[in-house]
């Protein structure tokens, strides 16, 4: 698509979109947003991309290809199973881990936040390789 | 630690060989080395598993500590435990077999990780102790079997793909519609606790008998019922021979498990209707497959075709629902994935060295490689239920529980099917075996890679072994047999082990 | 409004069913896109209704179960809807392959491979 306005936009969104992409990953933590639609929101900025150029600028401006990111991702969510092995709890028990940060800040880090990850990786990477699969065929 | 992670490993491992897989996208050989080493792990995982259930009674696993009520449940009884190590057995023999026969291109496209990926569905399905994560389950196994399918892309492939995909689409959402009324009729979805609920007096029998004919027609589509068995005949014989052989040894057996597992556990209360509907579903099975047989040319539509029919013989136990009949579902179906992922396997040596699919192209086999007529004979033989194979008890066993139950229509029938069967395992061996090779056909391309044979010979011994030591198969099958007959002891080995 | 969305549910399983028994490709994936949104629809409605209450007990408050919405079906659907999204992107990959394949969108002219 050959479209000066919206290629222009593109460049001031894709930023703008990973940026909220991970902050609605992170917001699912305990409000509404999470690993799915983070996922698809991030996915989004690369499919602007695509549909302003084409699929072949967006893979190279993609860190990892589409199935490498799948595999990431299933592999984050799958581990973020195993620390509760560890204490002898069944398998994808939570686990949460209290860390002190300078300034007297306290962050709580969790396994569940891990799995939300992996889902996020995954979502991005299916979506990207199905959208650039229809894409390509269709040269 | 091993106990909390047992139920998952065979879910586990093949989503972390499919995962390494996709992390060395670039290098075949890793990708190679990854599935093999996978599928390896697995049937060890499944070893252990089955030893442990055997040992010490079903297994219950609460993932991430949920009461069974609202959490997820995998629940491992003999027979899930034996289709898991069945899984593992046919991952690996065609994992290796896979190295030897594929070509870059369709390895390229993944096909490691997705056969990989369709092994955890399969094992999902064999272990959920809940009825939408079979769902789940069964979604996974159908995403990566009909990419695996069309790899390669031939338009056979492409066609048969096509109709794979809609019938199974088509099953799966009257699958979420009949879960979606359990869940309204008994407010669970936990088959532990659906087996308590529809046997209650809260709800009326005649919901549950509606509710589990919609399962039936979803179940039944999967495993290739008649009269939805159409997808099977026009798909199977398209894909690469390691995908074929891993969709005849483990796709359908996914719906016929699933069949057993409802029909003994929740839905037993008006047999008189249900189970008897079984009976003559799985008689027109068994003729309808047979016949199809009959009237093919090409190894590979004839052996789909007896997939068809062999289904029949494994709903003939559940339909008769007493613990021999089952015995011999179980030991069938063992012995059936075992038969038929190496007649499909040996189909592809054939293929190799006399260079067709087809039975008029082919010829002379027998006396050009005798080695190899020897492994197509002995699946054959036990295909039809020849002593002294293992398919000559699983269906033993089966005419035994027909004739204690007095069915005698299914048990004429199943006979005269053998017979059948038999003729057409013949016109294999004659045309392609026996016959002189057709004038003007060049022999094939010669050397065939050990990494083919030692796969199907290995699976060849298997079967010899099944009907050498018969008995114990047997006994394992009917301990499995007397557990799903027996709900009661599912249900409280889910309840009795709420965290 | 369990009656209206029971006919919503009842004529989304019709057009499903009716779009699938069409000959053209497209139709094909329409009408199964269909018969998933009938059975999400369905499990959501069937597993009772409840206005304007999220699925969320407020921190203090009391576990009255008529007072809130199930989760479960929710979830349900939720995964139900993922589950689709997925299997639908590889049917519409795999119908665009048929056409390209094959050359046309009729569905009569697949059948090189049936018996």
């Amino acid at each position: 698509m050959n479209s000066v306005l919206l290629a222009t936009a593109a460049r001031l969104f894709k930023p703008l979109l990973l940026l909220v992409s991970v902050f609605v990953l992170l917001r699912g933590h305990d409000e509404p947003g999470g690993g799915f639609v983070g996922g698809l929101l991030g996915a989004s900025a690369y499919a602007l991309d695509a549909v302003t150029r084409n699929t072949g600028s967006a893979r190279r401006k993609l860190p990892l290809a589409p199935h490498v990111l799948l595999g990431a991702g299933l592999l984050m969510a799958a581990a973020s199973g195993l620390p509760a092995l560890l204490q002898g709890e069944p398998f994808l028990t939570a686990q949460r881990y209290e860390a002190a940060l300078p300034f007297a800040l306290q962050i709580t880090l969790s396994t569940v936040l891990l799995f939300d990850a992996g889902v996020y990786v995954v979502v991005m990477g299916a979506a990207l390789l199905i959208m650039f699969t229809l894409g390509e065929e269709q040269i | 630690m091993l106990h909390q992670v047992r139920l998952a490993l065979p879910i586990l491992i093949p989503l972390f060989t499919a995962v390494f897989c996709l992390l060395g996208w670039r290098s075949l050989r890793l990708q190679r080395a990854a599935g093999v080493a996978g599928s390896f792990l697995l049937l060890a995982a499944g070893l252990e598993l089955l030893r442990s259930v055997s040992q010490d009674g079903i297994q219950v696993l609460h993932i991430a500590g949920w009461p069974a009520r609202y959490g997820i449940v995998l629940v491992a009884d003999l027979f899930s435990a034996m289709m898991v190590v069945l899984a593992g057995v046919l991952g690996a023999a065609i994992s290796v077999y896979s190295v030897g026969d594929l070509n870059a291109r369709h390895e390229i496209f993944g096909y490691h990780p997705l056969s990989h990926v369709m092994l955890m569905g399969v094992c999902g399905a064999f272990l959920t102790g809940d009825i939408f994560n079979l769902y789940v389950w069964f979604e996974v196994t159908l995403i990566a079997s009909f990419v695996l399918l069309a790899l390669g892309g031939t338009r056979g492939q492409i066609e048969g793909a096509l109709k794979y995909v809609t019938l199974n689409l088509a099953a799966s959402s009257l699958f979420l519609t009949a879960a979606g009324l359990l869940y309204s009729a008994a407010g669970t979805l936990n088959l532990a606790a659906l087996a308590e609920a529809l046997r209650g007096p809260d709800t009326p029998a005649g919901l549950a008998t509606v509710l589990s004919m919609l399962l039936l027609v979803a179940f039944g589509t999967k495993a290739a019922l008649f009269p939805l068995f159409f997808w099977l005949p026009a798909s199977y014989h398209t894909p690469p021979v390691p995908v074929s052989a891993l969709f005849a040894g483990l796709l359908t057996k996914v719906g016929v498990y699933a069949l057993i597992r409802v029909f003994t556990l929740l839905f037993v209360t008006e047999t008189a209707f249900t189970h008897n509907l079984l009976l003559v579903l799985a008689g027109l099975t068994m003729v309808t497959g047979v016949l199809g047989a009959v009237t093919q040319n090409e190894i590979r539509r004839i052996l789909a075709f007896h997939s068809v029919s062999q289904v029949g013989y494994m709903i003939m136990g559940l339909g008769l629902l007493t613990p021999l009949a089952l015995a011999g579902s179980v030991f069938f179906m063992v012995h059936h994935s075992i038969v038929k992922s190496n007649l499909f396997l040996v189909g592809g040596i054939a293929q190799r060295l006399g260079g067709s699919f087809e039975l008029k192209r082919l010829g002379g086999l027998y006396s050009a490689y005798p080695a190899l007529a020897m492994l197509f004979l002995v699946p054959a033989l036990s295909l039809a239920g020849l002593p002294p194979f293992g398919g000559f008890f699983a269906k033993l066993v089966l005419i035994k529980a027909g004739l204690e139950a007095e069915n005698f229509w299914i048990v004429g029938v199943s006979l005269m099917v053998s017979i059948v069967t038999l003729l057409s395992m013949t016109k294999i061996w004659a045309e392609a075996f026996w016959k002189p090779r057709p004038e003007g056909r060049a022999p094939g391309r010669g050397g065939v890679s050990s990494r083919l044979w030692i796969p199907a010979a290995l699976l060849a011994v298997m079967t010899v072994v099944m009907g050498g030591a018969s008995q114990g198969f047997f006994d394992l099958s009917l301990r499995a047999a007397e557990q799903l007959t027996d709900p009661s002891s599912y249900v409280r080995a889910v309840q009795g082990s709420e965290p | 409004m369990i009656l209206l969305l029971a006919i919503v549910v009842g004529s989304l399983y019709a057009g499903g069913l009716y779009m699938i028994m069409r000959r053209v490709l497209i139709k094909l994936i329409i009408g199964l896109a269909l018969l998933a949104h009938a059975s999400n629809l369905l499990i959501f409605t069937a597993s009772g209704l409840i206005r304007g209450r999220a699925a969320l007990v407020p921190a203090g408050g009391s576990l009255d179960f008529r007072q809130v919405a199930d989760p479960l079906p929710q979830a349900l659907a939720l995964t139900a809807i993922v589950i689709g999204f997925g299997v639908l992107a590889f049917a519409l990959a795999l119908v665009q392959r048929t056409y390209q394949v094959v050359g046309s969108d009729d569905l009569d002219q697949i059948r090189s491979t049936d018996t």
